[in-house]
């Protein structure tokens, strides 16, 4: 077990060494986040928007700023020939895992962004008036993303038209998460108490539970060819 | 002498209902070695993935056991060494990092740092080792990938086309390698090259 979880960290140590060196999904996401905060500024001009519109603009920001970047933790591997030596050198857990806490970190950064860029630009009203629901719903929100993410670019990469299918096969399944997420950060904007977004916290846990087990199950099927 | 061997029975692979190869059977023990051969397209390097364990055969088996043991593939892998022209190593990291970082996710975030400095230096890539693997010529990585290879002290190892882009000079470090990996365990080479199939005991011909 302590060997499986050295060889884990070991295998994200190398993703991270890796992603800060080529930085091919950092650009693109950093990119994708300023570019889209800009459009949404620009759409909203002077108008007020609601709680409700703005968590939605900011999850919608988060999808597709994730979809144009999570998907190279394996498409990267395909791309340069290095899948093989990954499973010649690791087993499928240790992939998997190893892969997972990579898009988490990936996540939680992308969302501490679009936090930082809300919170500058739309100071206005982008308020977090429940700091325990809105840290939560970000922390349980980026763990149920990744968790989805990694297993869906790990069938994308094995794929010919990598580009639009993971858009494709990402919405069904994300659609839970966002529905949720964006329904807790509401709540977090408007102030209510934690209690009211236990509900919601219990769906995310769920959602990760879920995902990530039943990634693990079918990991070692779409790892092996 | 080290107890290590492979058997197959029976093994099939099929893409598409593309017959590869069909219904091999055969076992390699300690300090024997096997050349793979047939023209190109018959299947050489599938056979390899799948001895290797990196692809599943359509049907059959392939076991390996130590000390009459059967080990799991992914406990096998670690006593694998594998050369290839499919098998790539990281561009972005120096040939040092490349043998350390994958050195550290198979030994469970242990790494022999001598030995990889040993490695590099046996294969003519010492003075080059702290440069990025982008900058090496194919053969520099050709090369690389037999330090990689041999990191671990394989006791089965794997060459398809072995020297492929190599010069004369690296051509004689891999017949060296042959040679002490006929005393260190069991030995695959896959190659059209009737001089390289010389090297082994015995021969499969795919056609």
């Amino acid at each position: 077990m302590r060997s499986a979880l050295s060889s884990t960290f070991a295998l994200f140590q190398k993703d991270l060494q890796s992603e800060l060196r080529t930085r091919y999904a950092l650009n693109a996401l950093l990119m994708f986040v300023v570019t889209s905060v800009a459009t949404i500024l620009f759409a909203l001009r002077s108008d007020q928007p609601s709680p409700s519109t703005l968590s939605g603009m900011y999850w919608v920001v988060v999808f597709f700023t994730a979809m144009s970047s999570l998907s190279r933790i394996f498409v990267s591997e395909e791309e340069r020939g290095t899948t093989m030596t990954l499973q010649l050198v690791a087993s499928p857990s240790v992939v998997y895992f190893g892969k997972l806490i990579f898009n988490a970190v990936l996540t939680i950064s992308l969302t501490v962004a679009v936090t930082l860029l809300y919170t500058i630009v739309f100071s206005e009203y982008f308020i977090i008036k429940s700091s325990s629901i809105f840290f939560a719903t970000v922390l349980l929100g980026s763990l149920g993303f990744a968790a989805a993410a990694t297993i869906i670019a790990a069938i994308v990469a094995k794929a010919n038209t990598r580009g639009t299918l993971y858009p494709v096969l990402s919405f069904p399944i994300l659609i839970v998460l966002l529905m949720t997420v964006m329904n807790a950060t509401t709540k977090a904007l408007e102030g209510a108490p934690f209690s009211d977004a236990l509900e919601d916290f219990q769906i995310l846990a769920g959602y990760i539970l879920v995902m990530t087990g039943g990634s693990f199950l079918l990991f070692d099927f779409v790892w092996k060819d | 002498m080290i107890d290590f061997e492979l058997t197959v029975n029976g093994l099939t692979k099929e893409f598409n209902r593309r017959s590869i190869f069909r219904d091999l059977s055969f076992t390699l023990a300690f300090n024997e070695s096997l050349a793979i051969t047939g023209r190109n397209g018959s299947g050489k390097s599938t056979l390899v993935k799948t001895l290797c364990g990196l692809l599943a055969p359509t049907r059959g088996k392939v076991e390996y056991r130590s000390g009459g043991t059967m080990l799991e593939i992914d406990d096998a892998k670690h006593k694998v060494g594998l050369v290839s022209p499919y098998l790539q190593l990281y561009d972005e990291f120096t040939g040092l990092e490349n043998l350390l970082v994958l050195s550290n996710i198979r030994a469970n975030g242990t790494s022999d740092h001598d030995r990889a400095l040993h490695m590099l230096e046996r294969f003519g890539l010492g003075s080059r080792q702290d440069d990025y693997v982008r900058t090496y010529s194919s053969g520099m990585k050709q090369r690389l990938k037999y330090c990689f290879a041999l990191l671990h002290t394989p006791q089965a190892l794997f060459l398809d086309e072995p020297t492929s882009n190599l010069d004369a000079e690296g051509i004689e470090i891999v017949k060296a390698v042959v040679r002490e990996q006929r005393n260190a365990g069991f030995l695959v080479v896959a190659t059209n090259d009737e001089q390289e199939a010389g090297w082994c005991q015995r021969r499969i011909d795919l056609g």
